[in-house]
């Protein structure tokens, strides 16, 4: 299994796209530290950096990743090794291979000026924002078997939980402003893995009274121990169930 | 040594295998022929298991290989089209098998040699030649002395020296009394290579033959002419 991923790490990090998407979170991180004195607000503008670009990246890039990589699937298949294994081996060297380019590109300037707890949060909200959508790409290529189609769900997939969702949100609030939803919120707020990084991020900055009632609940809910273990869980489960709905159809998949 | 029992397979309407007996023993080479798109392929694909089959089993050396992998430490698989990861080279994908199957005996470079792939090895597979990825397929397929030997279309694409050389391995590894699995479409070289035929139509298997067989039955004494024998007058009929 390791020696599959050392191939397909060696190929991604040979890839100028890669080197491209690094240098992108670089710049950003450091001219948003560099333009902020505060480096507090310095995160609250990356986090939003953080959150439209490395899902939009990671689902991308995994998805053409995972089509480019069925000749070399194919091969492995005929060799004495399990589906799931070469399965696994592609999405922990493609994972790693991204998780890389954000350490180097976000993580690094964000340790250097904000090294505290909040930066941290914001390091764990990237780390999992990038698990989270290579899975979903997974998914999205399982489902078909024209690339074309799969891209296109998978840039469906980010723009749904990038932009679309946040509008649901919205109109519900507006439309049930009378009503108290505020605990229903927390509901809806899990079926979305990007806002639940955001959430992890925002109650660790102390903005959350910016956001009246619902920010309070929020902070009685997800500002606990609990509340942020449950929040991690929340996401581990949102990397790892994508993955196994798209190994299960992989392992009866016809090459 | 291969059975496979009751095999169907369907790609949504289309009907690929149609209840599939057939048992392989070791020491036979057989030839697997057949008009295009009559199941050949699926059919090796399915004892590798890159095809699952709707229903039935296949059985290697007695065990079932669904959900089994290690069974094909003993199969040497040469792919009618090699697809290879396009950014590698020869020397990376044949290490790359070699760490994968960590074979304990000495690899047979047999192939390597003769096809002169050493002077190419540092070429990316995206450049080389639909030929040249043959010889990469078929010294992969030889490569770890495996017991069964699945070639599909072996020398189609290769240059005359190529595949005579190819040809002779073939010949050599039968002596050895391995089982082999081909399918062609070039009957005439069939004649130094098999002792079986395999003959499918429409998904399903028409004969399975001794060539002996085949040929005092006809009354021809090339395997080519006793086919096409054998077609008319199943066209008559």
């Amino acid at each position: 299994m390791y020696r599959i991923m050392k191939y397909v790490m060696l190929d991604i990090l040979k890839n100028k796209i890669l080197l491209f998407y690094t240098l992108l979170l670089a710049i950003l991180s450091w001219s948003v530290f560099s333009l902020e004195d505060n480096a507090t607000k310095g995160l609250l503008t990356l986090l939003n950096m953080v959150l439209l670009t490395v899902p939009l990246i990671a689902v991308i890039f995994s998805a053409i990743y995972v089509y480019n990589c069925g000749e070399f699937i194919e091969l492995l298949v005929s060799q004495p090794i399990k589906r799931t294994k070469i399965y696994i081996s592609i999405f922990t060297g493609l994972s790693i291979s991204l998780l890389l380019a954000f350490m180097v590109g976000a993580g690094i300037p964000i340790l250097i000026f904000a090294f505290n707890v909040s930066g941290l949060h914001l390091i764990i909200a990237g780390i999992f924002s990038t698990m989270v959508f290579t899975a979903l790409a997974f998914l999205s290529a399982s489902l078909t078997r024209d690339k074309a189609k799969g891209l296109g769900i998978a840039i469906l997939i980010w723009l749904f939980f990038a932009l679309l969702f946040d509008g649901i949100i919205l109109f519900l609030v507006f439309q049930f402003a009378e009503y108290p939803i505020e605990k229903m919120m927390i509901g809806i707020s899990v079926l979305s893995p990007i806002d639940l990084s955001r959430i992890l991020v925002l109650l660790e900055l102390d903005v959350s009274a910016m956001m009246g009632y619902t920010g309070a609940i929020f902070k009685e809910f997800f500002g606990t121990f609990t509340g942020r273990l449950f929040t991690i869980l929340l996401l581990i489960l949102w990397t790892i169930i994508p993955f196994l709905i798209a190994m299960f159809r992989f392992r009866k998949k016809d090459l | 040594m291969i059975a496979f029992k009751n095999i169907n397979k369907s790609f949504g309407r289309l009907k690929a295998l149609h209840d599939v007996n057939l048992d392989c023993n070791s020491g036979s080479t057989l030839a697997l022929i057949g008009p295009n798109g009559c199941g050949k392929t699926t059919l090796i694909k399915g004892l590798l298991g890159m095809v699952v089959p709707d229903s039935g089993q296949i059985l290697f050396n007695g065990k079932s290989i669904y959900n089994d992998h290690l069974y094909r430490n003993c199969i040497g698989y040469m792919p009618q089209i090699g697809r290879y990861p396009d950014n590698m080279t020869i020397g990376q994908i044949i290490d790359m098998i070699q760490e994968i199957r960590q074979p304990e005996k000495p690899v047979d470079d047999q192939l390597y040699r003769l096809f002169d792939l050493k002077n190419m090895a540092d070429k990316k597979m995206r450049t080389l030649s639909g030929g040249t990825t043959q010889k990469v397929s078929a010294t992969l397929a030889f490569m770890f002395n495996p017991d069964v030997l699945i070639l599909d279309e072996p020398t189609a694409g290769l240059d005359p020296l190529a595949s005579e050389i190819l040809k002779e391995k073939i010949i050599q590894e039968k002596e050895a009394g391995k089982l082999i699995l081909i399918t062609s479409h070039l009957l005439s070289e069939l004649d130094e290579m098999v002792n079986g035929i395999i003959f499918m139509q429409d998904g399903k298997i028409v004969f399975k033959k001794e060539v002996d067989i085949i040929k005092s039955e006809t009354g021809e004494d090339r395997i080519s002419k006793a086919i096409a024998k054998i077609l008319k007058s199943a066209a008559h009929v």
